[in-house]
């Protein structure tokens, strides 16, 4: 039998491989695709280029007064400059300011073992939990002062970003405990307690934090007795807090009811009570479940600390109003929010980047 | 609550499209809607009111050198003025029309509906409403004469007189809301339709349906049906977020209740119960309203 020889194998068509290959399938693949991507570039081309010369190309960097904004077209980045101290401590009194920097450097330093992949688990934990004990206390102690011969610095003086990320964390640590005990109530057999946890979530959840903040700002004091006088920081703290551990029960419940029956009983059966059948079998699965919402939850906080302002506090978002309402720098809003905006959108985007990071490293599941 | 209302439609609306737009095939549009999405949904809310009114429309100009839109709109720092239509006599004919398109719709979807299933013909039911539903109010309208005037807004003095007037206050609310609902819609959106399988696609292609009635009547209904319970979610979200109306002093429930009746009175704690209890009855009244529609769509299993 004559062999026929195999015909040569054809190079792919030019237009479905490399640089040409790519264009042809995600941009001009059909004739709507072409219209869409002609449309997305005649849009990008009325927004990149004048926003790159406003923020960048005919911006001001240096100088310290507003003066030298005045030639230039572009945004005035000399106003931040200035005002940068200001934003980041608040009114905390700048001599004392080292103090603040210490308690970073304290948290940075302490936080970096958990971050160790090579450390083993157990010890995780146990370092976590003792850093969460001690931290705020020794945080407590820098900030406020009063102790070791540091001078005392009042809370309504503390500000900026730093009371930003004080009422976040403080808010973040206090509510996922709480939260968790909420969804235990909320599912538990004892019907007084689901009802008081059902009652409690549904409540937080039905109003607006604003009339929360106005409520423990207004109202807290008159329920205590006279004489007791707590600070501001301290009632906003608390509204915060009981708040979002509302929003976090919600979440947790959520994990608690994708757990299969077949894990409680699995735990009855190897004689583990309530308490020990929550802590080692239900809630280690539950809470990875649903990391998402936990960390959606923990960013809409840290959102929704910029709210503090309508009572009085000053936080990154109410100093960087209050600067741009300053006489001498009038007129530079639109730099002053941008920024705000910047560190906003930082710290929120860290955190949800840092989220599904953690899913994928938790994920124990089969992947296909 | 007119703002709510408003922002719901509009950042419904909008987050649909880019929702939507962050599945598309197209490279550009997908990415642009990715940035869009992780842009605003990572900035505070009080942040963007402030910055759209402190930042955009309170550097508006004055009256006399305002923006203006083909001479008919308006933009100055006292809000946008809009063309503001008077209805003459004869214009309830055209409402009448078309009350009389709907019910003509409605009889018109259960005959289509009979006939398919007898006969397993279908209609052009859409485009025969659509029809419908413009073609009978234009007729009466260009019937009955054009019972309808705009009434331009003009300079007269210090300020414009006439037409429809939007107060910054209210656009900056607007324009905050929709456009951080609206990530957060696009969001859902993406993931209710991801969540149909791509089985379905396929079965429904199988079948000789096109891809529009794919789209219709096999991917939609399953992906509403899990749409639905966190778009309640964020409506409820954007009602309570509108009280943020009050740090820009947009006279809005807060700002009635907390502010002036406050002032009037001086009961605080009461004012701001009431306040409470406003919110609290819209809140549990939409979530009972969602339910209900999310029970109707909800899968019934045995």
């Amino acid at each position: 039998m004559a062999e026929t020889p195999l015909s040569r194998a054809e190079p792919p068509p030019a237009s479905t491989i490399g640089a040409f290959g790519w264009l042809h399938r995600n941009l001009f693949s059909s004739p709507f695709n072409i219209a869409l991507t002609v449309l997305a570039s005649y849009l990008l081309y009325l927004t990149i280029p004048p926003l790159l010369h406003w923020a960048l190309l005919d911006a001001t960097w240096s100088g310290d007064s507003r003066e030298a904004c005045q030639a230039n077209g572009g945004a005035c980045w000399v106003f931040i400059r200035v005002n940068f101290e200001q934003f980041m401590y608040g009114f905390y009194p700048e001599a004392q300011r080292w103090r603040v920097n210490t308690a970073l450097l304290l948290l940075i330093l302490g936080a970096a073992p958990l971050f160790v992949r090579a450390m083993p688990n157990k010890l995780k934990v146990r370092w976590g939990l003792g850093l969460l004990l001690i931290y705020p206390l020794v945080a407590f102690v820098l900030f406020k002062g009063g102790l070791f011969g540091l001078r005392i610095v009042d809370t309504s003086r503390w500000g900026g970003l730093l009371l930003t990320l004080i009422i976040a964390g403080v808010g973040m640590t206090a509510a996922l405990p709480l939260g968790v005990l909420l969804a235990l109530g909320r599912r538990s057999q004892m019907p007084a307690i689901q009802a008081l946890c059902t009652i409690f979530i549904e409540l937080w959840r039905g109003v607006p934090l604003i009339t929360v903040l106005f409520m423990s700002s207004v109202m807290l004091p008159l329920f205590l007795p006279a004489g007791v006088n707590f600070d501001k920081l301290l009632r906003a703290l608390i509204g915060v807090t009981l708040f979002q551990s509302a929003y976090m029960a919600e979440v947790v419940r959520g994990g608690l009811q994708a757990i299969p029956k077949g894990q409680f009983e699995a735990a009855a059966a190897l004689g583990l009570g309530y308490w020990k059948t929550m802590a080692l079998i239900v809630l280690p699965q539950a809470l990875k479940l649903v990391i998402p919402g936990i960390v959606n939850t923990f960013i809409a906080l840290f959102k929704d600390t910029s709210l503090v302002l309508i009572i009085g506090l000053f936080d990154l978002m109410n100093i960087v109003h209050n600067a741009t309402t300053n006489p001498a720098w009038l007129g530079f809003s639109t730099e002053g929010y941008a920024f705000a905006a910047a560190v906003y959108w930082l710290f929120c985007f860290s955190m949800s980047r840092y989220s599904q990071n953690l899913e994928k490293r938790l994920y124990t599941g089969h992947k296909r | 609550m007119l703002v709510s209302a408003l922002g719901i439609v509009f950042a419904t609306l909008l987050g649909f499209i880019v929702g939507i737009a962050r599945l598309s095939k197209n490279w550009l549009v997908a990415k642009l809607a990715l940035v869009y999405i992780e842009t605003f949904r990572n900035i505070p809310l009080l942040l963007q009111i402030f910055f759209w009114y402190f930042a955009v429309l309170r550097a508006a100009p004055s009256p006399r050198q305002s923006l203006s839109l083909g001479e008919v709109a308006f933009l100055n720092i006292r809000g946008l003025y809009l063309p503001a239509p008077q209805f003459q006599p004869g214009f309830g004919w055209v409402l009448a029309a078309f009350g009389l398109a709907l019910v003509l719709i409605a009889i018109l979807v259960h005959w289509s509906r009979r006939r398919q299933a007898k006969t397993g013909q279908p209609f052009p039911t859409l485009s025969a409403s659509l029809a419908l539903l413009l073609g009978l109010p234009l007729a009466t309208f260009w019937l009955a004469g054009s019972p309808l005037v705009w009434q331009v807004p003009e300079l007269r003095g210090f300020n414009f007189q006439g037409g429809l007037v939007i107060i910054p206050e209210m656009a900056s609310l607007l324009l905050a809301l929709s456009i951080y609902t609206a990530a957060f819609i696009a969001e859902i959106v993406r993931a209710g339709i991801q969540a149909v399988s791509h089985g379905q696609t396929e079965a429904s292609f199988s079948l000789g349906l096109n891809s529009s009635l794919t789209l219709r009547l096999i991917i939609l209904p399953q992906a509403l049906r899990v749409i639905i319970p966190p778009l309640t979610n964020q409506y409820l979200n954007l009602i309570k977020n509108s009280s943020l109306a009050a740090a820009i002093g947009y006279p809005d429930l807060v700002a009635a209740f907390a502010g002036t009746v406050l002032n009037q009175t001086g009961q605080a704690i009461e004012c701001i119960a009431i306040t409470m209890a406003v919110y609290l009855t819209i809140s549990l009244l939409i979530s009972l309203l969602m339910n209900w529609y999310n029970r109707r769509v909800a899968l019934v299993e045995r």
